[in-house]
């Protein structure tokens, strides 16, 4: 088994290495395989294409942590240019769960936040597996105020389990850290675009995602809890983490059905992970696009629609009186 | 063995003694100092136990009612009913679990807001029902207290909020973790337009709920001994592998943090909020709140 691949992928990971196979023998003998590595790679397509045309919600919210799934540090070298990245809460520390500084869309100069993973178990264990605590949202805020204080609009890229639930980070107040970027996120004078990533993990994620657009990777997910967490409190076991995954419709099909997102990022064939500079080059066009238009409305426009866009979350009745 | 255990057979004597033979709701035994106190009484009491002052959790009735002034109470948003736009089922539909709650608590959410008068001082109180889904955050918690604010903007009056909140509520999905941004927006609008908002915390104030609203009050008040916090206790406990210390995440420990402006007994509440109120609204001193 490949530990690169999740379950439903080893299919594709066991052609894959026939494929390889094929082509080392070829490499190294006078055998001409080229044929069969043709059928082969093609076999190897339609199969990706039946196995990603059925994903179950539990199937996304896997492919959303995929352990090969491109990160903010890596949007930022293939989507920017220019990042330079700023540091600390002027209060605390610095959290490296949250990534954030300055870079250019194209020439177009932004401010860009987002969560950081770690690829290794050591760079895992360095961002705290993205989970930030309140110096991160302090620090994150701290520089969406400046983007203001400059005009620059503000891109934030959400990949995160959860704000961290520790000791630590409830005694500098989490809560407060979180509540505070909400407050504020909702009248800065800047455009604000949002794009979960990889996975959105509940007030964590919302903390940097008070927008204007909010955008979602094909494959990511938003939540208010994870399946797992909302399977352990209402089916009393973690192992119906599939059923709530499907019951909280944490994918960004349904999430776009319900009027939550405005655009969704196709990803390639096989996930963004199998394709790093196609999934970079269609967020990087989806942004700019996005961008352009909050760039031409007023201020005031703006703040408007923000404040209306937040005030039609809900789904309720008004009955008579 | 006395003269009275002599009158009465052994029998007799252990089942009278027996907790599970008390006529529930009747008495109730204090879990801090172990008193046995007679409903009428704590209920008389704010449902503080007067010989120790351990707060017992209060329904958001009771609460509205040992709060406001009896007079010109007028409730904001009553008409608002919750809807399963999802579908949403785990072990049991979401709407047979609000039919459930309806009928257990009489309220049709969580979220219970009545414009009124504290001494005489106009205001807007809220107050969470936590018996009803563990006084979760939803679409109607939301909306009701997005009015809330636009009713003390347009009246240029305060806002209270009493919380008393597990979270978000999960079968409510996006839409409830949308209601964090939603409420937070409200209170800057207020914020502002230079209109007050206390926030007083109760026994528990969690997740989404406290890392929403409830940490942006002007004030921040909270009652002696509440659980506050953003993850619960247990969750910490399985993330960092340790017992965590006493007293964590109680009010105590949160005033020493910095978190918190005061804490208030409940006994108090109505006098230290119109004093606080008066001052920040720039009016003379209320008759009688001091």
């Amino acid at each position: 088994m490949n530990l690169n691949f999740l379950e439903f992928e080893q299919p594709i990971a066991e052609l894959e290495a026939k494929i390889e196979e094929l082509r080392l023998m070829g490499n190294d003998s006078d055998l001409n395989l080229s044929d069969e590595i043709v059928v082969l790679q093609d076999k190897c397509k339609d199969l990706t294409h039946s196995i990603f045309s059925s994903l179950t919600s539990w199937q996304v919210s896997q492919l959303s942590r995929h352990p090969q799934r491109p990160y903010t540090l890596d949007y930022l070298k293939s989507v920017f240019t220019g990042f330079q990245e700023l540091h600390g809460d002027r209060h605390f520390s610095d959290d490296p769960a949250i990534v954030a500084g300055v870079a250019r869309l194209d020439g177009r100069p932004v401010m860009v936040v987002g969560q950081q993973k770690g690829r290794d178990t050591k760079e895992k264990l360095h961002r705290n597996f993205a989970m930030p605590k309140p110096e991160g949202y302090r620090k994150a805020l701290r520089l969406m105020q400046m983007a203001e204080r400059f005009k620059l609009p503000i891109i934030t890229l959400i990949d995160t389990p959860g704000a961290y639930p520790g000791v630590d980070a409830e005694e500098r107040g989490q809560s407060e850290a979180i509540a505070r970027n909400l407050f504020e996120m909702s009248h800065f004078k800047t455009p604000i675009i949002s794009v979960v990533i990889g996975e959105g993990g509940s007030g964590g994620a919302l903390a940097i995602g008070v927008c204007d657009k909010l955008m979602m990777l094909q494959y990511s997910t938003y939540s208010v809890i994870s399946p797992e967490g909302c399977a352990s409190i209402l089916w009393k076991s973690a192992d119906n983490a599939p059923d709530a995954a499907e019951a909280m419709g944490l994918t960004s099909e349904r999430l776009e059905e319900l009027g939550f997102i405005d655009d969704i990022v196709p990803e390639p064939l096989g996930g963004a992970h199998r394709d790093f500079s196609a999934i970079s080059e269609s967020l990087k066009l989806a942004l700019i696009k996005q961008l352009d238009e909050l760039r031409e409305m007023p201020v005031d426009d703006l703040l408007k629609r923000r404040y209306e866009r937040l005030m039609s979350y809900g789904s309720f009745e008004e009955t008579a009186q | 063995m006395n003269w009275l255990e002599k009158m009465f057979p052994t029998r007799i004597r252990t089942e009278s003694n027996s907790k599970r033979n008390v006529p529930e709701g009747l008495w109730i035994k204090c879990p801090d100092c172990s008193a046995t106190l007679y409903q009428d009484d704590l209920d008389q009491n704010t449902h503080v136990c007067p010989k120790c002052s351990h707060h017992f959790r209060m329904g958001a009735r009771a609460r509205l009612d040992s709060f406001l002034d009896p007079e010109n109470r007028e409730e904001v948003g009553a008409n608002l009913v919750p809807v399963d736009k999802l579908n949403f089922k785990d072990t049991k539909k979401y709407t047979d679990r609000l039919e459930q709650y309806q009928k257990s608590t009489g309220e049709n959410d969580s979220l219970i807001v009545v414009e009124g008068q504290v001494y005489g001082l106009a205001l807007v109180a809220a107050a969470f029902e936590f018996s009803f889904m563990g006084g979760s955050m939803a679409s109607v918690v939301g909306e009701r207290f997005v009015r809330a604010a636009d009713v003390c903007i347009e009246k240029n009056i305060p806002l209270v909020c009493f919380s008393a909140s597990g979270g978000a509520r999960m079968q409510e999905a996006l839409f409830s973790l949308m209601q964090m941004a939603k409420t937070s927006a409200a209170l800057n609008r207020m914020s502002q337009a230079g209109v007050p908002f206390i926030s007083v915390l109760t026994d528990p104030t969690m997740g989404g709920v406290s890392a929403s609203f409830a940490m942006l009050g002007d004030a921040i008040v909270a009652e002696p001994g509440a659980l506050i916090g953003f993850a619960g206790p247990r969750v910490i406990e399985q993330t960092v592998r340790q017992k965590l210390p006493e007293g964590f995440q109680r009010s105590e420990f949160l005033l020493e943090h910095g978190a918190l402006d005061m804490i208030v007994d409940r006994r108090r509440m109505r006098q230290e909020i119109a004093s606080l109120l008066s001052i920040l609204q720039g009016k003379p001193a209320l008759y009688g709140s001091t």
